[in-house]
């Protein structure tokens, strides 16, 4: 496998959230403003890439009796530099993102790939699967907020910590609160998958 | 003690971590298809989160001692690590059955986001020693409470007809919005006014009150 190659295997056919279904928390927590999705997906990007480039280096000296503590600490120094670097530079979605930014650690996506693909692969390869899982995540992550966004709110895009006013879809009274409420989360997600689950079915009776 | 009750049955009701807060929805989703290991999972996560809440509380204050907070993640990570490997241990000896029954769910407590996320919720919100734990505690029961409701809902979902590509993970999904939709009304409960009505609840005003009535 080349490494364009590894790279779509995550953005699509593998995707994170809608093919492996890893990493519900974050995904459900943060996906009421598009802003926030790309946020917090390009945060667990940052986290993936530099882990699995890290844990496929070592993976000829961690043993393997320990090895899943040491991807633990592994990824944990890695969310904590984020963390630290967010608070600093955008300290606006630092503080929306909350304590979902150190949950980074327990995303069931990075240990996953650490585990079934960075400790056995080469640092080149692992480093495209970094790339392609988190982004494939962060794009899970925009589609669903973007849904949540426009039907809760009526705007799409507003990102006032970056200086964005966003665009006005339709006026608020006629948007419906419960999509940014906690059920609306449950209930886009749910469709998206089975969505995503009739387009695979509907191409392999195709074929 | 109002504000401790508050807490609690705020932590269980109000800001459930499943249904409100987003948290532990892997387990969630996983170890729900039977009431039996929900019961058990309950368990074992809510003797987890008290036992993390109190050690954590600890952790905390010798990571403020030497001036190191910037490792408060990686201390708390492993702390919950190592002490989910003991309560692993614990009820291998102790209960086989148990043990049979939740099976690979044990290890996976480590990544459940409830246990992290309640101590750092702990530690955001300046709880105590004592409340933290009560809090911890609480968080845990309230995973309980919506894990075996699922698990009740699942049990009656496996026999009925679903359309084909909502088997599975999007069916679970679309339940447990409703489930949260019903969780949305415990939103506008008034913990404290509940409770306060309570402590302050006088016999003799109360008689007086219902003579006047009639």
């Amino acid at each position: 496998m080349n490494f364009l190659k590894i790279l779509k295997n995550g953005l699509f056919s593998e995707n994170p959230t809608f093919r492996l279904v890893l990493g519900m928390c974050p995904t459900l927590a943060v996906s009421v403003a598009v802003v926030n999705g790309i946020g917090m997906g390009l945060a667990a990007t940052a986290v993936l890439v530099g882990s699995n480039l890290l844990v496929s280096l070592l993976r000829n000296v961690i043993p393997s009796e320990v090895r899943i503590p040491c991807f633990i600490v592994i990824i944990a120094s890695f969310v904590t530099i984020v963390d630290k670097l967010m608070a600093a530079y955008t300290p606006g979605l630092h503080s929306v993102l909350g304590i979902f930014i150190p949950l980074i650690v327990v995303n069931c996506i990075i240990l996953a790939r650490a585990e079934a693909f960075a400790s056995k692969q080469n640092a080149w390869r692992s480093l495209a699967d970094g790339v392609g899982m988190g982004l494939g995540f962060a794009l899970a992550l925009s589609g669903l907020s973007a849904i949540r966004e426009i039907l809760g709110t009526g705007t799409l895009l507003v990102a006032k910590d970056f200086g964005f006013e966003g665009f006005k879809l339709f006026p608020k009274e006629n948007a419906a609160l419960i999509m940014i409420l906690p059920p609306g989360a449950f209930i886009t997600l749910g469709l998206m998958l089975g969505f995503f689950n009739w387009l695979s079915r509907r191409k392999e009776a195709n074929q | 003690m109002i504000d401790v009750l508050v807490i609690i049955f705020g932590a269980i009701l109000v800001n459930n971590f499943v249904l409100v807060r987003f948290l532990g929805i892997c387990p969630f989703l996983g170890v729900s298809r039977q009431v039996e290991t929900s019961i058990g999972m309950g368990m074992a996560v809510t003797f987890v989160m008290g036992l993390a809440s109190g050690i954590t509380y600890g952790i905390q204050k010798l990571l403020s001692y030497y001036q190191v907070e910037v490792l408060q993640t990686l201390t708390y990570i492993l702390v919950i690590a190592v002490l989910v490997q003991f309560v692993e241990m614990v009820i291998r000896k102790t209960s086989p059955g148990l043990y049979q029954a939740l099976g690979i769910y044990l290890p996976l407590i480590t990544t459940n986001c409830a246990v992290l996320g309640v101590t750092l919720i702990n530690f955001n919100s300046n709880y105590n020693f004592l409340i933290s734990i009560l809090h911890g505690i609480g968080a845990a029961l309230g995973f309980t409470l919506v894990l075996i409701a699922f698990a009740g809902i699942r049990e009656r979902l496996a026999a009925a007809p679903i359309p084909k590509s909502l088997q599975g993970f999007p069916i679970a999904l679309l339940t447990a919005g409703l489930l949260s939709i019903a969780f949305l009304g415990f939103s506008g409960l008034n913990l404290k006014g509940f409770f306060e009505y309570f402590a302050n609840f006088n016999l003799v005003n109360y008689q007086s009150y219902l003579s006047s009535l009639f």
